[in-house]
């Protein structure tokens, strides 16, 4: 593929801290990719909007504040609600393994949790992005 | 409902759809705005443009707020550098700009560069004929963040807001050639810094020195972070489109710059036909080794593949 794929890394919610989302990015950027990082405390509604405007293949998102299971589910609903079916989204940060199915059958599409190498996630990625 | 229809509906999926169409030379897209490009000309564009963190998109995001005061429909497209190692890209402009994200009517696009070297990247010109037919007042076009010579905003903006900060250099940084000559006018960002009025001479006096014209770029000090003159800012940009408008101006700005977009868009052309010619049967490979070899020199190497397009052509 020649294209470059885009991919919206965001982070919401309330916690502050975004080394990891910036490690992502950065790896990302390495691997080719367009990275559109919004920075920290976004709320669901602009991430989806961000999303949309920059007609992303891939909404990366990284939380560490334990909101995930309203966040995440809120988001993917959000975007479906504007009609948007060709987006991959998955998330990442410090998020329980009991957790993880919940987020999947909510429609994250997978949960990259800590330790994971950079090199999984971009994989992932170029196997899973649906355009 | 096609992406056609879509847009002109006041769509932002359909727009930034077909940004992204535009940015891959997809022809499709191209057919679009062919059909639809009569909806065009209502846009108004403002380059803003300055060194790397002289604060481009924080001011960005405070005009924008400005001019949806004012009833205006925005769109920005925030230029970020692509890597020219990987083809990838940290694009964060927004990042300054996220309150304006949920207003209707504001649209905002990152760009990555993909190549292009003098500030804004190649499909900069399709975007903003796609926000120009989405039915945008105003296309903000964020460049990369510039050094001295990255001057293409020129060629597509109506006005060029040339964002400075103070102590980047000395007097002689102002009466250099190059990106001080493209400013239609002038914001001192972080004008609460010791130096901001030295720097606002040094600006003053380097324009004393130009020849006299009836229209002189206003320098004007402001702070986006503190959201301080922003206002003046924007009276100082919408005088300078007044006067090209009345003085007829803008049609010969627009006159010029539309030469310029055909002429690189059949460069462009050209290039790449030049480009698929010496990759053909590795041309271009067996060329190099013979001029590091001594055996040709690197102008008879042109003239070769020069040649196999005069004869595809005859």
């Amino acid at each position: 593929m020649d294209r470059p794929i885009r991919v919206l890394v965001a982070k919401p919610g309330l916690d502050g801290h975004d080394r990891g989302a910036k490690v992502i990015a950065r790896a990302l950027r390495d691997a080719g990719m367009e990275v559109i990082y919004t920075g920290l405390r976004q709320t669901p509604e602009q991430i989806v909007q961000a999303a949309i405007q920059e007609d992303v293949d891939v909404v990366a998102l990284s939380i560490l504040s334990g909101a995930h299971n309203h966040l995440f589910p809120r988001i993917v609903n959000l975007l479906r609600e504007e009609g948007v079916d060709d987006v991959l989204v998955i998330g990442g940060g410090v998020i329980p393994e009991e957790d993880i199915p919940g987020l999947k059958a909510a429609g994250v599409e997978e949960i990259f949790t800590p330790g994971t190498s950079t090199k999984d996630v971009i994989e992932y990625i170029k196997n899973n992005i649906k355009r | 409902m096609n992406l056609k229809e879509r847009l002109l509906k006041g769509d932002k999926r359909a727009c930034a759809r077909l940004i992204t169409m535009l940015e891959n030379n997809d022809e499709e897209a191209i057919s679009i705005i062919k059909e639809l490009y009569g909806y065009s000309g209502n846009a108004y564009v403002i380059g803003i443009t300055g060194a790397p963190g002289s604060g481009k998109s924080t001011l960005t995001d405070k005009l924008a707020k400005e001019f949806r005061k004012r009833g205006k429909k925005i769109g920005i497209l925030a230029i970020d550098p692509t890597s020219p190692f990987t083809g990838g890209a940290i694009l964060g402009d927004r990042i300054r700009m996220n309150d304006l994200t949920l207003d209707k009517d504001i649209f905002i696009r990152s760009m990555g560069t993909r190549g292009s070297l003098g500030g804004i990247s190649k499909a900069t010109w399709g975007a903003v004929k796609v926000l120009d037919i989405f039915g945008m007042d105003y296309i903000f076009i964020e460049t990369v963040g510039v050094g001295q010579s990255e001057v293409d905003i020129v060629k597509l903006a109506d006005t060029v807001l040339m964002v400075m900060v103070p102590n980047l250099g000395d007097d002689i940084q102002a009466i250099k050639a190059g990106i001080m000559e493209i400013a239609d006018v002038f914001a001192i960002n972080k004008c609460d810094l010791d130096g901001a009025d030295r720097t606002k001479l040094e600006i003053e006096m380097n324009l004393d020195l130009s020849e006299k014209k009836d229209y002189r770029p206003p320098v004007v000090k402001v702070s986006a972070s503190r959201n301080e003159n922003i206002e003046e800012l924007v009276e100082k940009i919408i005088e300078h489109r007044t006067y090209l408008e009345k003085t007829n101006k803008l049609q010969e700005r627009r006159k010029k710059n539309t030469k310029l977009e055909i002429l690189s868009l059949a460069e462009e052309e050209f290039i790449s036909m030049i480009m698929n010619k010496s990759l053909e049967e590795n041309l271009l490979d067996n060329l190099a080794e013979s001029v590091l070899l001594k055996e040709m020199d690197p102008y008879t190497a042109k003239d070769r593949i020069m040649s196999l397009i005069n004869n595809r052509r005859g």
